[in-house]
């Protein structure tokens, strides 16, 4: 167990070393900040000056050291736009987005697996065909526009919601729908294949002759056994709500970080959208690394593989 | 990880000759509405100029805002009303099924080539050369590699060039994990250590014997992946970070019409709808393909 975790935290810390490498080598791709910084008619000396002033006359593997520095102790430069640091910015944000991350995913799975489980029972009925529509519907719907359009519906016609912002338990329902249903179509469908599969093993049909009640027998036996590939899928799910989050947070005007990269990328403000891609980097490949020690430690044939 | 052993477990029962020819039954049922969709779509990208009167990008201020024309106010001149800049809707919507269109042909041709490359690679090689690809491949796979696809636009100036790279970024892995397992196991067959007895060199191998061996799950891979392209080019047009304007995208005028959601509804909802349609029909014609060709990719 020891050495699987071990082996997995030096290929994440490799893993994070070669993205912040990548995203170190595209920031020099950008040309030379001094440019934009000095005035058309400055001197070969002044260029020189502030060139030196910024590090950038060093060779690249020490620049490179100095931004990882850096960006470990927090400093990911200065906002163009907003002047201040960017690391400040973030942790204004980051309460924001896992509020709304949470509560989608907390949506997702109370849609998901009453439905994935439903079909897989009514396999071949309507019922079961409705799930698949909502399916492959999650599949070919833009998430912006589905929340544009319930905005539309819920805020602006029947008054029902707030348009977007923040402010009460309110302001969360259609984000946190719109952001959730995106999961809920990949996790229905692995939940439903995943349940026929075990409906038909051995431990099922014993659990079924020893007479334990049909309900218990779905819900308990099957449901538990069933999960456990949902499980492996967590980094897909929130790779998906990443994904997901900078569009509808841009569509609902939520004060996270999705909203703002949306405003990086408007602005071209580079050293935000770095350091948010930075940081996204780190969170991934840490929940990554956390799902598979606890799926190690859940199932032993993993550790010894 | 997890996938893979799954997948192992379900073809074990399988005799091991692929399905190769198309299967009959698959095509009597080929699905004519979506057919239908992706032609008309096609039609409308190339014929662009001749469909419609107006330009797509010619502001004309006095016209702003016009709703369709079923609606007060609407008039069979603007069929699907104007945007905010008083532009004809549908000459936009007519205009970017081109975008769409050709930076997800262009996205494909280039991530499912370096996908499928690679892929051929490493499933040949095996050894370092695999692990060392794979392990690429999955931290791709795990990590919203669209992040890099928006730091990539920011960095180099959003153009068409810049998008099509954007996509491939992010669309290669998914095309290098199939292909390398097809790779692997069509490694070990016969006519493949023939041709290595034979005195055929890797590279030769890998073009004249593998992949041709591996066409038809490319084609499938292909098309099941031309809807996600087109919601994920519209996703970065939509966020500022694809085509710039004036030229029309679909996900560019959604954005646009973010700012009218209570007064003019129809300048984002159009869009969308075209979104929906190409995308399902894409879809639909992708899992009809992959029932005909390749039915053991089902569990993509």
């Amino acid at each position: 167990m020891q050495r699987y975790i071990l082996r997995r935290l030096v290929q994440s810390v490799l893993a994070l070393l070669a993205l912040s490498m990548l995203v170190f080598l595209m920031s020099r791709l950008t040309g030379d900040p001094t440019m934009l910084m000095l005035p058309d008619d400055a001197s070969q000396e002044d260029i020189a000056k502030l060139r030196h002033a910024l590090g950038l006359d060093a060779p690249l593997p020490v620049q490179y050291w100095v931004f990882l520095s850096n960006a470990v102790q927090g400093d990911f430069g200065r906002s163009i736009k907003g002047q201040m640091p960017v690391i400040d910015m973030i942790a204004e944000r980051l309460p924001h987005s896992i509020k709304l991350g949470a509560v989608a995913l907390c949506i997702a799975v109370l849609l998901a697996f009453p439905l994935g489980v439903i079909a897989a029972l009514k396999k071949g009925t309507t019922l079961d065909t409705m799930a698949n529509i909502v399916a492959v519907l999650g599949q070919s719907l833009p998430q912006f526009w589905v929340g544009i359009v319930l905005i539309q519906i819920f805020a602006v016609h029947l008054r029902w919601l707030p348009v977007a912002g923040v402010g009460s338990g309110w302001h969360y329902v259609l984000p946190a729908f719109t952001l959730g249903w995106f999961v809920v179509a990949g996790m229905m469908r692995l939940l439903r294949s995943s349940m026929l599969d075990i409906l038909g093993s051995e431990f099922v049909k014993l659990a079924r002759i020893k007479g334990v009640p049909e309900g218990l027998v779905v819900w308990k036996h099957a449901l538990r056994n069933a999960m456990i590939p949902v499980l492996t899928f967590g980094a897909i799910y929130l790779t998906i709500l990443v994904t997901g989050a900078i569009l509808v947070e841009t569509v609902f005007a939520w004060p996270g970080i999705g909203q703002l990269i949306y405003q990086g990328i408007v602005f071209r403000d580079f050293p935000v959208v770095q350091a948010v891609v930075l940081l996204t980097a780190g969170l991934v490949i840490s929940v990554n690394l956390l799902v598979d020690i606890l799926y190690a430690y859940l199932d032993p044939r993993i550790r010894y593989g | 990880m997890m996938t893979h052993m799954a997948a192992g477990a379900l073809f074990r029962d399988q005799p091991a000759e692929r399905p190769a020819r198309w299967r009959l039954a698959a095509l009597k049922r080929v699905p004519l509405v979506p057919l239908g969709i992706i032609t008309l779509m096609v039609l409308t990208a190339l014929l662009a100029n001749v469909l419609t009167p107006y330009s797509p990008i010619n502001i004309s201020l006095p016209d702003r805002l016009r709703p369709p024309f079923w609606e007060a106010g609407g008039s069979l001149a603007h069929p699907l009303g104007t945007d905010p800049m008083g532009r004809d809707l549908l000459t936009r919507l007519i205009y970017g099924t081109r975008i769409s269109l050709l930076v997800g042909c262009l996205g494909l041709i280039v991530g499912g080539g370096l996908g499928a490359a690679l892929g051929l690679i490493a499933g040949y090689a095996g050894g370092r050369v695999d692990a060392l690809v794979m392990r690429v491949t999955d931290t791709a796979l795990s990590f919203p590699i669209i992040l890099f696809a928006i730091l990539l636009v920011v960095v180099l100036g959003a153009s068409i060039l810049t998008v099509v790279c954007a996509v491939a970024l992010v669309l290669w892995a998914r095309f290098a994990r199939v292909i390398r397992g097809e790779a692997l196991s069509i490694r070990e067959r016969d006519f493949v250590a023939l041709a290595r007895i034979a005195g055929s060199s890797p590279l030769r191998i890998i073009l004249v014997h593998l992949f041709p061996n591996v066409f038809n799950t490319l084609l499938v891979l292909l098309s099941l992946q031309v809807g996600w392209v087109i919601i994920v080019e519209a996703s970065l047009s939509f966020l500022g970070a694809g085509v710039p304007p004036p030229t029309p995208t679909w996900g560019s005028m959604i954005a646009e019409g973010r700012d009218y959601i209570a007064s003019a509804w129809w300048v984002s909802f159009f869009p969308g709808l075209a979104i929906l349609a190409t995308v399902l029909a894409f879809n639909l014609f992708g899992d009809w393909l992959r029932d005909a060709l390749d039915p053991t990719l089902r569990q993509m």
